[in-house]
């Protein structure tokens, strides 16, 4: 495939992945922090930035990986085991090096990097790469937009939540009921843009 | 440990997976990588038993592990102990059940990041003794898997007319289909209203003891 269209590939991948297919909203990735983490706007964003960042690398370096090194091995059952030791490391090492070089963005961001490492939408990201048998570049792009369909989900999360935070709710209903609710109701509106990208 | 002395704290450990401490609707842990799966009562019981069996062995072997492994790195170790349970249970499906491992896709894989099997290691096995540890993970597994289960009848029942892909006498034939129960939608909705109605049950049953 030529350049030009592998990069337009990448960019419907990387609309399709934020729209019609968000990670959240249809394949329910990354619903534990969601859940708990989606009180403020602000917190929500930090995290979400820190998803973004965190999957779009992964995927790319798990990418290469299962390429180069599991296949040419024929480990490919082992890459549970190889993208779970990826991310981890991956993790550590960027919280190492924003603590050394930017102890602001640590400050801001460095709270949030333990809690990727066991946010299931990071390994999802990896495993549909590999299912769907994308090329690097639309990794890159499905790793980008998976992200940032995450970001948008959690962020409008926190500002519904911040909405209602007065607002008088069923005793049973509190806490992740609702969320959940609210979670359905987005799923629903994201619905509509299903056949924009086909 | 006698046999006297470890009956009513196995009794404890299995009301607690089951009801008391039920890791859906009291800890709202793990969902992510079940609930998708949730549209077809079929593949929710597959992936179920999968869980529950990675739950269990895990939570033994973390348990059997548990003098020998330096506090910094267990988390580190759980994630191996129980991403090597998932790629037998991975392989198995592949091998002896090929539809069915296509169908689950990606899920099977991401039981690795279900946030109880991490949560019981650290929260008990990681502290108690083997037989109590497996007991704990099996019963939580179990636990996790009748609310799971009881999702996926009523949206498959709801969205299809069917149980099991059998059709069912009312809903395939009079009943007017709900799509919105088969789509991602539907799974919220339904984890809601079961997480609603089993916490105003508990809350019920709290103010009455």
């Amino acid at each position: 495939m030529n350049m030009t269209s592998e990069l337009w590939a990448a960019l419907v991948t990387c609309f399709a992945a934020v729209f019609t297919g968000n990670i959240l909203l249809s394949y329910f990735l990354g619903m534990c922090p969601f859940t708990s983490v989606s009180r403020e706007v602000k917190t929500a964003l930090g995290l979400g930035c820190a998803v973004v960042f965190v999957m779009t690398s992964t995927a790319a370096l798990n990418w290469l990986a299962y390429r180069f090194i599991l296949k040419p091995l024929e480990l490919e059952y082992f890459r549970f085991v190889m993208f779970i030791i990826i991310i981890a490391a991956f993790v550590q090492f960027v919280e190492m090096v924003i603590d050394r070089y930017s102890p602001k963005l640590y400050y801001n961001l460095g709270i949030f990097l333990p809690l990727i490492t066991v946010n299931c939408a990071i390994l999802g990201a990896s495993l549909f790469m590999v299912i769907r048998d994308y090329s690097f570049i639309v990794t890159v792009g499905y790793g980008f937009g998976s992200g940032l369909g995450w970001l948008l989900a959690i962020s409008a999360m926190a500002g519904i939540r911040q909405r209602l935070a007065n607002d008088r709710i069923p005793a049973g209903l509190q806490g992740p009921g609702i969320t959940l609710i609210i979670a359905g109701l987005m799923a629903l509106a994201f619905i509509g843009f299903a056949g924009v990208l086909t | 440990m006698s046999p006297n002395g470890s009956a009513p704290l196995t009794k404890q450990i299995v009301i607690d997976g089951l009801w008391r401490n039920n890791p859906v609707f009291r800890q709202v842990l793990g969902i992510c990588s079940t609930l998708a799966v949730t549209n077809l009562v079929l593949n929710t019981l597959v992936m179920c038993v999968s869980l529950t069996l990675v739950l269990a062995a895990s939570c033994l072997t973390v348990s059997l592990l548990r003098h020998f492994t330096p506090r910094n790195i267990r988390m580190m170790v759980q994630t191996l102990i129980i991403a090597f349970y998932v790629v037998i249970v991975d392989l198995a499906l592949k091998a002896y059940w090929p539809e069915m491992s296509s169908n689950l896709g990606p899920y099977v894989g991401l039981i690795i990041t279900n946030c109880i099997i991490m949560g019981r290691c650290e929260a008990f096995a990681g502290s108690n003794p083997p037989v109590p540890s497996l007991i704990d993970g099996f019963f939580n597994g179990l636990g996790y898997s009748a609310l799971l289960l009881a999702i996926a009848m009523f949206r498959e029942l709801l969205g299809m007319g069917t149980f099991m892909g059998y059709a069912m006498p009312y809903f395939a034939t009079h009943w007017d289909k709900w799509i919105i129960m088969v789509m991602p939608p539907g799974a919220f909705f339904t984890l809601a209203g079961v997480i609603w109605l089993c916490r105003s049950i508990k809350a019920k049953e709290a103010k009455g003891s």
